[in-house]
């Protein structure tokens, strides 16, 4: 076949005949192995059509011949996991916390799945080494507000603190002496000066005689007559270095004055039983359980 | 009385958006509404001082119609710049943002309204108007025809950017679908709407009255950008306002559908503003830059028909391991396998036109951008399927791995191809002989290239390990970290990606530079390319 068309004097190629503002095009075949591959990649599309769900129906789609499902592959993995461990779970389901925490197997399972659930559920809070931050307390530490033992630990957890919606929850509330008049500003100054005093922290000590009697007369019958605290009704001790709000002037006369009233929701209707007594043998064991 | 009646339209528009900001119903309505009275009022003010009013007996000058419309290519060219260095700025914002949350600045300043500042002001501004200059260029060039429809095209230019400045400002108000990519609310989609759908008369016009007999496949591509787009934006946004003075619509889909509609449209974003669109202007620029042959028509042909027929079905990949039916997973999975060589033919095509002029990279640096592009345009588009992948996705999908897929592809060939477009329109555009400094491409060529591999790299490293991280669990069975605990490692890549960024946005910032002092018309004295050094002469 004779050519018609100019042939490309460095490649030796024809020419298509065309050109545009000077661009002409070659008549290069295609690449070879550019066109296999792509005959490849249909006929893996093909196979795979074949072997998976794809064609879609009025009434579902068609199921394929290998029948996987995703959905299926999902519960067959997840009933697979609860299955490894059902043995374990069921125990751990039939015994109470402290037997749990007793038992070396148990309480390394409980520990272990409980650390998993914290990271999802809880380090949101309390952060991921449960090193809390203002506002939501460190729970590596042996200062407990409602109480460190196993029970103390899991009722919080089932029931939550100041949640409305369980009627169980741990609540209190302390009066917001400032905002609500019971304190004049003088007199929650004072007050603030004598609990950094207790607290062994830079003071003025002429207010905080002041404020001894003001702290009698109006904060001992939940924090102690020493500061050391009341777990039955929450009560933070106020005699050491631990703060839930922060321990400078301001942070204190900030709390007297209107306090925050911090909530924790209620687990044990979301995670289930199970779950709540994991969570409660992790935290148990972080260093601070009784 | 030129510019008279575009003056009058413009100053109704503005009275309209005032009316708007009037009795608008919402806070963030009525905020953007005074500014787009703003704008529209600062440019009817411009057009009413370029009215000219002809002097009895002097009849205006007649327009010249012979030749090419370039000075919208102009302006496009200018605006392409304006905006990336921009939407480059704003990303580097947003990463510092990831890397040091505090600069994160409420309310108008966060990470959530500036991410899509960032991708629309890439994408769509940059990008776009880098896209609608070129191929009002090379449509001109390739059928010997002014555009069609008169000064049209200036008003696709400025309604564009209109629909650009009017989806930016909504963003930092507030305003958006929350639609990726397709974040503009409906009474600016409207907008784009009308004036995409003039790109499209434009294009299409020049096609026809074309004195060509043959139309060259880069305008296959542009036109498959141009038609889809407008397809994809109309299906994706069709949506019910709450009020017509307000600022809040709701879609007409929900769930599962609405989900799929939205990922037809953004993978098919990618696949045809973002790729048909780009490859069009490589099909052109690749050539006259090399001065080489296209090399194979007949792969052309297959590739375009391939890839426009592969890309659409593809979207659904971007939904593995959701509610979406299995069998449309399938779909999307195997349309984006099958996609790879044809995607892979551009880049052939584009690499194998250098055969017979790859010593021209020696002294080239132009010609060097064009082929680092087609090098991460191939990179991304063999990365793309895999990643469709189910088992690859389980682990890529909603991790930085996409994100460094991504930034590939738009840092890589999107912008490697476009700066290289603009390198070689502006010494023709502005009648200049050459630029003023081949060594300023060159320095802008390295600080993107070193840009781009730090960006891509470091998030391939924290996406694989932000994944690993996700789906670790222990021999019991249990979960290792938890996110928080993943967050915190991927600290050092982000400071590392922000580093990435700002590489690649001094880069840009030398090639405004350069720009500049081309369209001033000074030549740098420089030693040209590719030539030795002057020995240095021993001292007497």
């Amino acid at each position: 076949m004779a050519n018609l068309n100019e042939v490309d004097e460095l490649s030796g190629v024809e020419t298509t005949g065309h050109e545009w503002d000077g661009i002409k095009e070659l008549n290069n075949p295609l690449p070879r192995w550019w066109l296999w591959t792509f005959y490849l990649c249909i006929l893996f599309a093909i196979g795979y059509v074949i072997a998976y769900p794809a064609f879609p129906g009025l009434h579902g789609a068609s199921k394929g011949l290998l029948g996987w499902s995703s959905r299926a592959d999902i519960r067959q993995e997840l009933s697979a996991a609860e299955q490894a461990n059902s043995e374990i779970v069921a125990k751990i389901r039939a015994a109470k916390i402290t037997d749990i925490l007793a038992n070396e197997k148990l309480r390394t399972f409980a520990v272990a799945a409980g650390a998993s659930t914290f990271k999802v559920r809880c380090a949101t809070c309390h952060g991921s080494g449960a090193q809390g931050s203002p506002g939501f307390p460190n729970l590596n530490d042996n200062s407990w507000l409602w109480g460190g033992k196993p029970e103390d630990i899991l009722q919080t957890i089932t029931h939550g603190i100041r949640d409305a919606s369980d009627k169980d929850a741990r609540t209190s509330q302390m009066p917001a002496f400032g905002h609500d008049k019971l304190l004049t500003s003088d007199q929650i100054l004072a007050v603030a000066n004598y609990v950094r005093q207790i607290s062994k922290q830079d003071a003025d000590t002429a207010l905080a005689a002041t404020g001894a009697k003001i702290f009698t007369d109006n904060c001992a019958a939940c924090h102690g007559d020493k500061g050391e605290g009341k777990r039955e009704v929450g009560a933070p001790q106020l005699n050491d270095a631990i703060w839930l709000y922060k321990g400078d002037l301001n942070a204190i006369i900030q709390q007297i004055n209107n306090p925050r009233q911090g909530v924790m929701p209620a687990w044990g209707s979301r995670l289930g039983d199970v779950t709540v007594k994991e969570l409660a043998a992790y935290i148990h064991s972080l260093g601070g359980g009784e | 009385m030129r510019y008279a009646g575009s003056a009058i339209i413009v100053a109704f528009g503005a009275l309209l958006a005032l009316l708007a900001a009037a009795v608008g119903q919402d806070e963030a309505f009525r905020a953007h509404m005074w500014i787009a009275f703003a704008t529209l009022g600062i440019g009817a003010i411009f057009l009413m001082r370029r009215v000219q009013f002809a002097s009895p007996g002097h009849p205006l000058p007649i327009e010249d119609t012979s030749g090419f419309l370039d000075g919208v290519v102009r302006y496009g060219v200018i605006a392409s710049l304006f905006w990336g260095i921009a939407g480059f700025l704003v990303g580097i914002i947003i990463a510092s943002e990831l890397a040091w949350p505090l600069l994160n600045l409420e309310p108008y300043f966060n990470f959530g309204r500036l991410r899509p500042l960032h991708t629309s002001a890439v994408i769509f501004a940059f990008g776009g108007n880098a896209l609608m200059a070129t191929s009002f260029y090379v449509v001109q060039r390739t059928t010997r025809a002014r555009l069609w429809g008169g000064n049209l095209a200036w008003f696709v230019f400025w309604g564009y950017n209109f629909f650009i400045v009017m989806a930016g400002t909504g963003y930092l108000l507030g305003i958006t679908q929350g639609r990726e990519y397709a974040e503009p609310e409906w009474y600016v989609d409207i907008w784009l709407t009308i004036v995409w759908v003039c790109y499209l008369l434009v294009f299409l016009g020049t096609l026809v009255k074309r004195k060509e007999p043959h139309i060259y496949v880069a305008n296959w591509f542009y036109l498959s950008f141009i038609v889809t787009v407008a397809m994809l934006h109309l299906v994706n946004n069709i949506a019910v306002p709450v009020s017509f003075l307000g600022s809040k619509s709701y879609s007409a889909f929900s769930g599962v559908q609405d989900a799929l509609v939205q990922w037809w449209y953004g993978h098919n974003a990618v696949g045809f503003f973002l790729t048909a669109g780009f490859l069009g202007m490589m099909y052109y620029f690749v050539p006259k830059q090399a001065g080489r042959p296209i090399y194979s028509y007949r792969l052309s042909i297959i590739h375009f028909w391939a890839l426009i027929f592969l890309y659409i079905w593809a979207g659904p990949h971007h939904l593995h391991y959701t509610a979406l039916p299995d069998w449309a997973q399938t779909l999307g999975m195997v349309f984006s396998v099958m996609l790879w060589m044809p995607s892979w033919g551009g880049m052939i095509n584009g690499l194998m036109t250098l055969s017979g002029a790859w010593d021209k990279l020696r002294t080239d640096p132009i010609l060097r951008m064009f082929v680092l592009s087609l090098a991460f345009y191939g990179m991304s588009t063999f990365e793309g399927p895999l990643m469709s992948i189910k088992t690859v996705n389980s682990l890529s999908h909603y991790t930085d791995w996409t994100i460094g897929h991504v930034h590939s592809g738009a840092l890589g060939w999107v912008g490697m191809v476009s700066f290289g477009a603009i390198y070689h329109l502006v010494p023709k555009l502005w009648n200049r002989t050459q630029l003023y400094s081949l060594r300023m491409v060159n320095w802008h060529f390295w600080l993107a290239t070193l840009g781009i591999v730090v960006y891509a790299s470091v998030m391939w490293v924290s996406g694989i390990m932000q994944g690993l991280m996700w789906r670790e669990y222990n021999d019991q069975g249990f979960l290792v970290y938890s996110f928080a605990e993943t967050v915190a490692a991927m600290h050092p890549y982000y400071v590392m990606r922000t580093f990435g960024g700002v590489l690649y946005l001094s880069g840009a910032l030398v090639m405004v530079f350069n720009v500049y002092k081309t369209i001033k018309g000074d030549i740098r004295d420089e030693i040209p390319m590719g030539a030795e050094a002057p020995a240095l002469q021993p001292a007497e």
